[in-house]
């Protein structure tokens, strides 16, 4: 294992550090539970928006946190969910009376620990709703499998569903907002490498140099299938043509097309993937109004990359471009 | 033959030690099927045990057992810290506020907790779960127990199911938690969760039977 880091136990803490260090003027930091809120919070009468999850994902979701997207995140331990009484705190720090929305990636440990958390808040009187993203088409939507993980969608619910927060939408409205983007987002990842849990030492699995995995998961996990590797051209069409056909998305439908990095894989590499699909989704009539392309979700030092569309109105589009000020996605400000 | 609340003091302590000597062979299993954390979380979870256990050694087998699955909850995280956290916590409330207690308490406790994870991770036997271990535990533990079998025999007994369970989880194909993304490619595992309850029992028959 080659990193850059101290005490692979002390991963998490550190970079904490370094965040509070660098944004006093977005988040605040608290340790022992972990979890980062936004700077001016609790914003009174503002829904606010809590998440969580592993770390490793970064930006994703301690770089989200600041004006127009979430007011807290519960960072894990590297690939672990977060525990419930990170996610009670949070909670606590940062309503501002107006309810809080838990957004949980489908997971099942992070289920498991939100559910805890939310029935805790609640005892406490506060009014939480929570909302599932599950957009990895990669994963059989059955009951044999835990359901479809979240993934890429979770970055576009934060920011459309953070600037909706800050409209002043009631927790309800910002709770059937999340649920919509949820049913006409989708997404697909591959891997063209493993990558290391700092505290495990190893690989999380082996990866030849001539092959790649497709539909990974974010956490290292293996994907459903191991292939020969292919040009650029040949993946991208791999992750877009299930990704499109899943919804479907149709001729004549209005699109967010977002390539994301899973951590290792440079700017240059995206481009050429992001070129590749505006091919293949104009060729099918869809047409892209937003995009977002760079590493907002990542999977450590993984290198590969993933596919997210989501489906486009008037109101989603308003809210895309609404400002917002994080230490991971800034504009309009 | 009563089972003491120090019994149960030096189960969960063999148990800590059990999972930081196991911690990488844990880490291996759930590499092959999951995402290579089992192990770590469950030495994170049961060193913080090891540092909270001194401050209720004096109390009841409910408040110890209470405690580290309060602890559990807070230090573990992913699926693991809530459904350990509720095996112990469901297993202490069931027992109650004791300082000793009979095998057919134990036996009770440990369907109690067992109810407990099957609600919480909503899985069913041959899910390729810890479940797979904690069904045959039980129902070797109940037999045991009608065939008149002393409690370190039936706790034996109990351990040697779950290690049958833990072994039978092999060919399954998992269809909860991570390893169910997998689809076919689980088979041929060995379930992470199945062995580290299996050590749970083995632990148990090791320590609950000492005095």
């Amino acid at each position: 294992m080659k990193k850059l880091i101290n005490n692979p136990e002390d991963v998490v803490k550190e970079e904490l550090q370094g965040i509070e260090l660098a944004h006093p003027d977005l988040v605040k930091v608290y340790y022992d539970p972990d979890y980062i809120v936004r700077a001016d919070a609790p914003v009174q009468g503002k829904v606010a928006l809590v998440s969580g999850g592993g770390s490793g994902h970064e930006p994703m979701h301690g770089g989200f946190v600041g004006l127009g997207m979430l007011d807290a995140a519960c960072p894990g331990a590297v690939f672990t969910s977060p525990t419930p009484d990170q996610m009670l705190e949070a909670t606590k720090a940062v309503n501002g009376g107006a309810g809080v929305l838990h957004i949980v990636k489908n997971y099942t440990g992070d289920v498991m620990n939100f559910e805890m958390a939310a029935d805790m808040a609640r005892d406490e009187g506060i009014e939480v709703e929570s909302v599932l993203v599950d957009d990895d088409v990669a994963v059989q939507d059955s009951t044999w499998t835990a359901g479809r993980r979240g993934v890429g969608l979770t970055v576009l619910m934060e920011k459309i569903v953070g600037a909706a927060a800050e409209e002043r939408r009631s927790l309800k409205e910002c709770a059937d907002l999340a649920r919509k983007i949820n049913n006409q987002g989708r997404s697909m990842g591959m891997a063209l490498t493993s990558c290391t849990v700092p505290h495990v030492g190893k690989p999380s699995f082996d990866l030849p140099e001539d092959e790649m995995e497709i539909g990974i998961g974010i956490h290292g996990e293996p994907g459903r299938h191991r292939m020969k590797l292919e040009p650029a051209d040949k993946i991208t069409e791999m992750l877009v043509t299930p990704v499109v056909e899943d919804l479907p998305f149709k001729e004549g439908d209005e699109v967010l097309l977002f390539v994301n990095g899973m951590g290792g894989t440079p700017l240059i590499e995206l481009y050429i993937v992001y070129r590749k699909a505006v091919q293949l989704l104009e060729a099918r009539g869809i047409k892209i109004v937003r995009h977002l392309i760079g590493s907002y979700i990542t999977s450590l030092e993984m290198a590969g990359t993933s596919i997210t569309l989501l489906k486009m109105d008037e109101d989603l589009k308003k809210l895309w471009d609404a400002p917002v000020k994080t230490a991971g996605m800034r504009w309009g400000i | 033959m009563a089972i003491t609340k120090d019994d149960v003091l030096n189960w969960v302590k063999d148990y800590a030690q059990v999972i930081d000597e196991n911690f990488e062979m844990l880490t291996d299993l759930d590499r092959e099927i999951g995402d290579a954390d089992h192990g770590a979380n469950m030495r994170r979870g049961f060193k913080a045990v090891m540092e909270k256990l001194p401050s209720v050694d004096d109390k009841d087998i409910a408040t110890i057992l209470k405690t580290v699955g309060m602890t559990l909850l807070s230090k573990v995280g992913g699926a693991a810290g809530p459904l350990y956290s509720t095996l112990f916590i469901k297993i202490g409330t069931s027992i109650g506020p004791k300082t000793e207690m009979e095998l057919s308490d134990w036996a009770k406790a440990l369907e109690a907790g067992t109810a407990g994870i099957a609600a919480l991770g909503k899985a069913q036997p041959n899910d390729k779960t810890m479940l797979d271990a904690l069904y045959p535990a039980i129902d070797a533990l109940k037999k045991a127990m009608g065939n008149g079998s002393s409690t370190g025999e039936a706790l034996q007994k109990s351990a040697d199911a779950a290690h049958e369970g833990m072994l039978a989880t092999i060919p399954l194909v998992a269809r909860k938690g991570r390893a169910s993304y997998l689809g076919e490619r689980s088979a041929g595992h060995q379930d992470p969760g199945a062995t580290s309850t299996y050590f749970l029992l083995k632990s148990a028959a090791e320590t609950l039977a000492d005095s």
